[in-house]
């Protein structure tokens, strides 16, 4: 059972990144775009993301419930010493979220929009770059649990080289999640052309930002670069995340739409999986060199079977009608 | 602001925020199912049109709700490390069958929204269903964990160790049913209040008087019939609690004395430091009979429970008296209303009984609060009931009041947001509704 969990648990955390990042991803876009386009972007957005809004936002309710009910220990040092950075990230979900829904149903349209909008844009990026800064504090290895003073308990664990340079890393790869979605989303030529260029600047700027990543990594005297190139799996999902780019932007040239979602979301796992291959199942890497892993902080065994057969079941009754939601709302568009 | 007391009323406030909408998102699909119903059965275009309208004020209110909850499940981490530490894996097992609940409502919510015009019409009703069967099924599950903190069971405590977790007999602790069936009426008739009285107020001022009566009717059909049955259950309610937390009934009634038999006080103010009540009306063997269904037994007093183990007698008691006499005066315009519907008036002539509804609109939430704060300050100083104090759970992070502030300032907006957007999606009824043949 706990390999089930665990394997539920990198899933939700995966789909959470891949189809909550092209949701964030699409606010990101909707900054980035220039005022006479933003309408036109703003109605594709609500065609492409309306209709399944809700259940992207559920990936990162059940990682949490997993964590809280299988691996207490990981959650609870999460909520202590990333205590900052999430509540930053929760207050992007809430304004984000209810921002995105008040503008599609506000009965009147007027100045208040104004205000929706720029509350949208704004958070998006703020959750991405959080959500990306989290992410990069439990592998970097600064989290100090044996601190007394409140900056380095409290402050150094997210706030440093490496954290900040994965959280812009995280903002350029939804982005261009999101750029990749839209183009297969709108049909007008005008509008492809513009999202393609958006796909070309956030993968401009996730090369850039992820050479970043690199430097701060050796900065902070994080091996990185040990665990990405030293390893056959971190080196081959590389190399494959490398491949699939560009393929990607070969097919896009060829006009070839749909697959691209694919190609980039393949991607995007690769490179989850070259950098966290390499320390599974370590979660959380503390200052002390110590490591919380998951195998080892998992719950009592009833515990697990019973979250385990939950998930089993949930996924029974959820998948195909999740499946289902897709299609159909895939179908009509065509 | 200390920051013991600023997580306290951070969580307090989160949950009070959360409980408003979500308790909308349990009930509003089954107003909409009937509307639905009607429409499909009866062509009836105006309806259809009200199932719509309704839709609409449920998005905005689910979303608000789903936002608030994930906010929630960061928080019982955020505020409480060592209480979740313990609890997570005992209490966990409603909140992972949540999870599937909340799925499932998820995508029966975007099948629903999306669906009109695009899916069989009956599959599209059932989908409606689905939101609202398992909107309730997450409600219940989740007041089950509430329950374990005050009724804990499914483990061994032994010398500060959680032993021998067993998750499935935690979640049915024996708080479980008395909480989950009294908090779903409490849905019911806090939403169903809510919603009968704005509509009752449009059709006193005249406004698409057709769409508003019958949006009216189905909204306080099930409103009456919550607040008939939220005594009895009350009543059930005050019988398990006499039984597993003796302190917090003595809080409730602010019984400082243990008497035999006890009178039931209403009212009164309550003095915590020379531990009296001045100014309450007594009613002589009314709490035995309450507590424990017989006039003559004794009822425990706060003297004898342990001075550090008692909880705020104050906030708890006046609490409780506000959820019980608006419970009684809803129970009163219940009766009125069935006893109108039942001489067959038209409703349109009894502006009076409109005008009562009116007055109803925030009644039933306040008493849902009350109801809240008897349950959670009545449960102090445990977070878990006689294992674990609130005070050693909290977290070790200083500065949660700047939290508690920020949090505060955008709940505060928030909800400023969303009444003014109901007040428009209200205001444009009968731009969009009016004339629904042109539609
Ligand atoms: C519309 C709302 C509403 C109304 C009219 C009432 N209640 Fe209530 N009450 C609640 C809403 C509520 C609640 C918010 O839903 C609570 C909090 C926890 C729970 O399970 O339900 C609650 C809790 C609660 C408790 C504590 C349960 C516990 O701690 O386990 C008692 C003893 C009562 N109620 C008793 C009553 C009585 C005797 C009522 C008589 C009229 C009454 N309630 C009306
Ligand atoms: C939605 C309705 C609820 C409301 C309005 C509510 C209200 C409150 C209030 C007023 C407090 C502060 C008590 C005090 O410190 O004096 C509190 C504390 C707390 N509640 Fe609730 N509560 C609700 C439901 C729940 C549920 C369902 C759970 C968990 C499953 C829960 C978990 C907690 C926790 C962990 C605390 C903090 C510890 C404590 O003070 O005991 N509450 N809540
Ligand atoms: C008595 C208290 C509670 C009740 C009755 C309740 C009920 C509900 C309902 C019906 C929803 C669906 C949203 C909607 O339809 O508007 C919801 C959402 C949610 N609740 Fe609560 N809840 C309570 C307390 C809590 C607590 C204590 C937590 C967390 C620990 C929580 C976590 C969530 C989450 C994560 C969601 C969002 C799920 C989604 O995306 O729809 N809830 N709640």
């Amino acid at each position: 059972m706990e390999q089930i969990v665990i394997t539920f648990l990198c899933m939700a955390i995966l789909l959470y990144f891949l189809l909550g990042g092209a949701d964030f991803g699409a606010g990101i876009i909707e900054l980035f775009t220039s005022t006479k386009n933003r309408s036109r972007t703003r109605k594709t957005l609500y065609h492409a993301i309306g209709p399944v809004w809700e259940a992207n936002h559920m990936w990162l309710i059940i990682a949490i419930v997993i964590l809280f009910v299988g691996f207490p220990h990981i959650y609870t040092t999460m909520s202590v010493y990333l205590h900052i950075p999430l509540a930053i990230m929760l207050i992007g979900i809430i304004a984000r979220g209810t921002a995105f829904v008040f503008r599609h149903y506000d009965a009147v349209k007027d100045d208040m929009h104004w205000l929706y909008n720029r509350i949208f844009r704004y958070s998006s990026f703020v959750t991405a770059l959080f959500l990306g800064i989290i992410a990069g504090s439990l592998i970097s290895g600064h989290i100090n649990t044996q601190a007394t003073d409140f900056y380095t308990a409290y402050i150094s664990g997210w706030l440093n080289w490496f954290s900040v340079a994965v959280g812009l890393f995280t903002v350029a790869l939804c982005g261009f999640l999101a750029a990749i979605y839209l183009i297969g989303e709108t049909k007008e030529a005008h509008d492809k052309r513009r999202f393609i260029k958006k796909a070309e600047f956030m993968n401009v700027a996730a090369v850039v930002f992820g050479a970043m990543v690199f430097i701060a990594a050796q900065r902070d005297g994080i091996p990185l670069i040990d665990w990405v190139f030293k390893s056959n799996v971190g080196l081959s999902a590389i190399i494959l995340a490398s491949l699939s780019l560009v393929l990607l932007w070969y097919l896009l040239l060829r006009g070839k739409t749909k697959i691209l979602r694919v190609l980039a979301g393949f991607q995007v796992t690769m490179i989850l999986l070259a950098i966290s291959y390499a320390h599974f199942p370590n979660f959380i890497r503390l200052k002390n060199g110590d490591a919380i892993s998951l195998l080892e902080t998992v719950g009592p065994e009833k515990t697990i079977y019973s979250l385990g057969l939950a998930l089993l079941l949930g996924s029974v009754l959820i998948l195909p009608f999740l499946g289902y939601l897709f299609y159909k709302f895939q179908k009509k568009e065509e | 602001m200390d920051d013991f007391i600023a997580a306290r009323s951070q969580m307090a406030l989160s949950l009070g925020f959360h409980i408003i909408f979500s308790c909308i998102g349990m009930v509003m699909p089954f107003f909409m199912a009937v509307s639905h119903y009607k429409w499909l059965k009866t062509n009836d275009e105006v309806y259809k049109n009200l199932t719509k309208a309704w839709s609409k004020g449920v998005a905005i209110f689910f979303a608000t709700g789903a936002v608030s909850g994930t906010m929630l499940s960061f928080e019982l981490g955020l505020l409480w490390p060592k209480f979740m530490d313990h609890a997570g894996p005992i209490f966990g097992m409603p909140f992972s069958l949540e999870g599937t609940a909340f799925f499932i409502e998820a995508i029966a919510l975007g099948f629903f929204l999306y669906g009109w015009n695009k899916l069989n019409k009956w599959f599209h009703w059932f989908t409606g269903m689905v939101v609202g069967v398992s909107g309730l099924a997450s409600g219940i599950l989740v007041v089950a964990a509430n329950a374990w903190m005050n009724s804990p069971a499914g483990f061994d405590f032994v010398n500060g160790q959680y032993l021998n977790i067993d998750p499935i007999q935690a979640m049915f602790n024996k708080a479980w049913f008395s909480q989950a069936l009294h908090m779903c009426l409490a849905a019911f008739t806090a939403t169903g209040f809510a919603v009968a009285g704005v509509h009752a107020l449009m059709i006193l001022r005249d406004r698409n008087k057709e769409f508003h009566l019958k949006a009216f009717k189905i909204a306080a059909i099930f409103a009456c019939i919550g607040a008939l049955l939220q005594p009895l259950s009350g009543d059930i309610s005050a019988k398990d609690v006499a039984k597993r937390q003796p302190a917090k009934l003595a809080a409730m009634e602010a019984l400082y004395k243990t008497e035999k038999p006890a009178p039931l006080l209403i009212g009164g103010i309550v003095n915590e430091k020379d531990k009296t009540v001045k100014g309450a009306i007594e009613i002589p063997g009314a709490l035995s009979f309450l507590a424990h269904g017989d006039f003559k037994a004794e009822v425990k007093g706060l003297d004898q429970i342990p001075e550090n183990e008692h909880p705020p007698v104050a906030i708890t008691h006046y609490a409780f008296q506000i959820m019980v006499g608006i419970g009684t005066l809803l129970l009163l315009v219940s009766l009125t209303y069935f006893f109108i519907l039942f001489k067959k008036k038209p409703l349109t002539e009894k502006r009076w009984l409109l005008k009562l509804f009116v007055f109803a609109i925030p009644l039933g939430y306040i008493a849902l609060e009350a109801g809240w704060v008897v349950t959670e300050v009545g449960r102090q100083p445990w977070i878990i009931y006689g294992i674990m104090r609130t005070k050693d759970a909290v977290t070790p992070m200083p500065g949660i009041a700047y939290s508690f502030y920020i949090f505060s300032a955008i709940y505060v907006s928030l909800s400023i947001i969303v009444t003014f957007l109901l007040y428009r999606q209200i205001k444009m009824v009968p731009v969009l509704y009016n004339k629904p043949e042109s539609k």
